[in-house]
């Protein structure tokens, strides 16, 4: 097993909303966490504690309003929307509650899709490795259809392929078993297992299922935006 | 710019109930504006056409004849209470060097001396007034086209031969053979076989025309050796206001272009113009605010998606080019659809219109309507497109 190296650091983490008018709240009060490129961590709390709005922070979606967040060393509070989008659809994969696939394209394209963002039009090698991904969910005869012509579970099983066609440093995944039955859920979280052991991607996972966050390796919970325990287990 | 372009023509193809109806509305647009451009441009070409094959472009005569006033002494004032000259006819002087130095001018294409005058035409007990029109006939069919409007006999005008209008054939009961008695006054009279009968398809020229030889309507008008007009042609019709004023400049005679003639057909022709490009220009506003709410709509349904791929490592810029080129291929896939049918409704209008005249589509206004509506296309995408691409990722994604 490799050194773990750091794939993401939060240091004083802060969030408000509303800023400079009467209804200012601060959601998030100064999160310090550090995340390693093994690590498998379940995110949980009750609603309302700020989860969601510190994945949307990690995932570079939104900006914090004080602190800084390192992600693979680098510091990221002072770059532009081009830069953050850029090393977003570089070092982060998502996994989305409702999973989230663009309709007009298939299933291998939908997979191919942040690589093709990035780079144009795909290479042979990058469809290999698309339909591999998709072999390794178990839809290699599904890569033609459309994303209304597959169940929910094979279609959160899609966004998972396509959350790791660019080999991300980090996945992040919010609820992303939510509206699955509990056996597609257990499946879809074997998978994001999988891929943790083998590509030594880091997984930091928003849920609900206790069962669910018992099966990582740590549990950082979240109660009103701060940090109130980080229990590694297993 | 290859990955925006494919989801543009996926989200086009997605949407294609929508997709359809605004190409539709573009195409009908783009059909609109090309017919309605060609119809014009037609109508005015053979209005232009029509007026010019029964008239000189610059038609020079000799200067008016003015009472010549002797001046004023300094200090005194002069009340002068005069009488218009009557208007003798009267030759160009000089008239061979002025028709060279005309025929050299650079644009002159045709010089062609004409002597013109009253006289009656009688043939029997009837008697109508006619214009006696002298010509050179080969010099003056460059200005022209009489051998194109004869509808009976030949065109002769030469040896006691003369061509009437079929106006004043019929008002005569002349016929290809018959004589033509013409009488100038002051006695000066002759008879001419009438060889041809033309029409010009002008009422008034129909009717009073008689072409004899330049030798013969001299004589007859009592201008031996002498021209009244210089009827020239020029090659660029529109330039015909300055060459008259050149030709005025360069030897004073009175020189004026057909569209000063013509004032009125000229005044109509520029109103036309205008309400075509009129109506070319809200039908092209109407057509890009149609592409605009459209891609509007788009945006809207699409806002997951939009921030699907934001979240994906789309940047801003590909988001808007993803817009944008649909506007563009909007644009351009129904102005080509809109284009051929334009080019269908003129050909429609030639086949079973009135045939009054035919509609020429002229070949630079289907890839300008195409490039104009492309242009418009991308426009009327820009703000949808600027909207798509600011949109928050985290709102959108969260966007039901």
């Amino acid at each position: 097993m490799p050194e773990p190296r750091e794939v993401l650091r939060l240091e004083g983490l802060r969030k408000s909303y509303n800023i400079g008018k009467p209804n200012e709240v601060e959601v998030l009060h100064g999160i310090d966490l550090r995340l390693d490129s093994a690590d498998f961590a379940a995110l949980v709390g009750p609603s309302g504690s700020g989860k969601s709005t510190l994945l949307n922070l990690v995932g570079l979606l939104d900006s914090p309003t004080a602190g800084e967040l390192y992600l693979g060393g680098q510091p990221t509070r002072e770059m532009d929307d081009e830069a953050r989008t850029a090393l977003r659809g570089r070092h982060i994969g998502f996994v989305f509650q409702f999973h989230h696939l663009i309709g007009a394209f298939t299933a291998l394209e939908n997979v191919l899709m942040p690589w093709m963002v990035a780079n144009g039009k795909p290479t042979p090698e990058i469809v290999d490795i698309a339909r591999g991904l998709l072999a390794d969910v178990g839809l290699e005869k599904f890569a033609d259809r459309r994303p209304d012509q597959l169940s929910g579970g094979q279609q959160q099983r899609v966004a998972i392929a396509r959350a790791l066609v660019t080999r991300p440093s980090l996945l992040l995944a919010d609820e992303p078993t939510g509206n699955l039955d509990t056996r597609t859920a257990a499946d879809v979280f074997a998978l994001l297992r999988r891929f943790n052991e083998q590509s030594g991607c880091a997984v930091l996972v928003v849920t609900h299922d206790p069962r669910l966050a018992g099966t990582c390796d740590r549990t950082i919970s979240l109660v009103d935006g701060a940090i109130v325990s980080d229990k590694r287990h297993g | 710019m290859w990955i925006e372009a494919t989801i543009a023509m996926r989200f086009l193809r997605q949407g294609r109930a929508q997709s359809l109806l605004i190409l539709c509305g573009i195409a009908v647009g783009v059909a609109v504006i090309v017919f309605v451009t060609a119809l014009i441009s037609g109508l005015q070409q053979n209005l232009i056409e029509r007026t010019l094959g029964t008239q000189a472009h610059v038609r020079v005569e000799a200067p008016r004849e003015v009472n010549l006033l002797a001046p004023a002494q300094p200090g005194t004032l002069q009340l002068v209470l005069e009488d218009p000259r009557p208007q003798a006819l009267r030759p160009i002087d000089n008239w061979l060097q002025v028709r060279d130095v005309i025929g050299r001018l650079p644009g002159v294409t045709a010089v062609s001396p004409v002597v013109s005058g009253p006289a009656f035409g009688r043939r029997g007990d009837a008697t109508e007034s006619v214009a006696l029109v002298g010509i050179d006939l080969a010099r003056y069919l460059r200005v022209i086209p009489l051998h194109e409007n004869m509808v009976e006999g030949r065109l002769d005008v030469g040896s006691g031969n003369g061509v009437v209008g079929r106006k004043l054939a019929e008002d005569l009961g002349l016929r290809t053979g018959g004589k033509l008695r013409l009488d100038a006054g002051n006695g000066r009279e002759a008879v001419i076989n009438v060889a041809g009968i033309f029409e010009l398809g002008v009422r008034e020229l129909d009717a009073r025309y008689v072409y004899l030889d330049l030798k013969q309507a001299q004589s007859l008008l009592a201008l031996p050796g002498g021209v009244t007009v210089i009827d020239v042609t020029v090659e660029d019709v529109f330039a015909a206001d300055r060459m008259a004023a050149r030709i005025n400049g360069l030897t004073g005679l009175k020189a004026e272009s057909w569209m000063q003639t013509n004032a009125q057909l000229m005044n109509a022709l520029a109103s036309q113009s205008m309400s075509t490009r009129m109506i070319s220009f809200f039908v092209a506003i109407s057509v890009a605010l149609g592409i605009a709410s459209v891609l509007a709509v788009s945006v809207a349904q699409r806002t997951r998606e939009i921030g699907i791929l934001r979240a994906m490592g789309t940047r801003r810029r590909q988001m808007l080019q993803v817009f944008l080129v649909q506007g563009a291929v909007l644009g351009l896939a129904g102005s080509a659809i809109g284009a051929l049918a334009g080019w269908g409704l003129a050909a429609a209008f030639n086949t079973f219109g009135p045939k009054l005249f035919t509609i020429d589509l002229p070949p630079i206004l289907v890839p300008a309507a195409m490039a104009l509506a492309t242009l418009a296309g991308t426009g009327a995408a820009l703000v949808p497109a600027w909207r798509a691409s600011r949109l928050d990722p985290v709102e959108a994604i969260r966007h039901a």
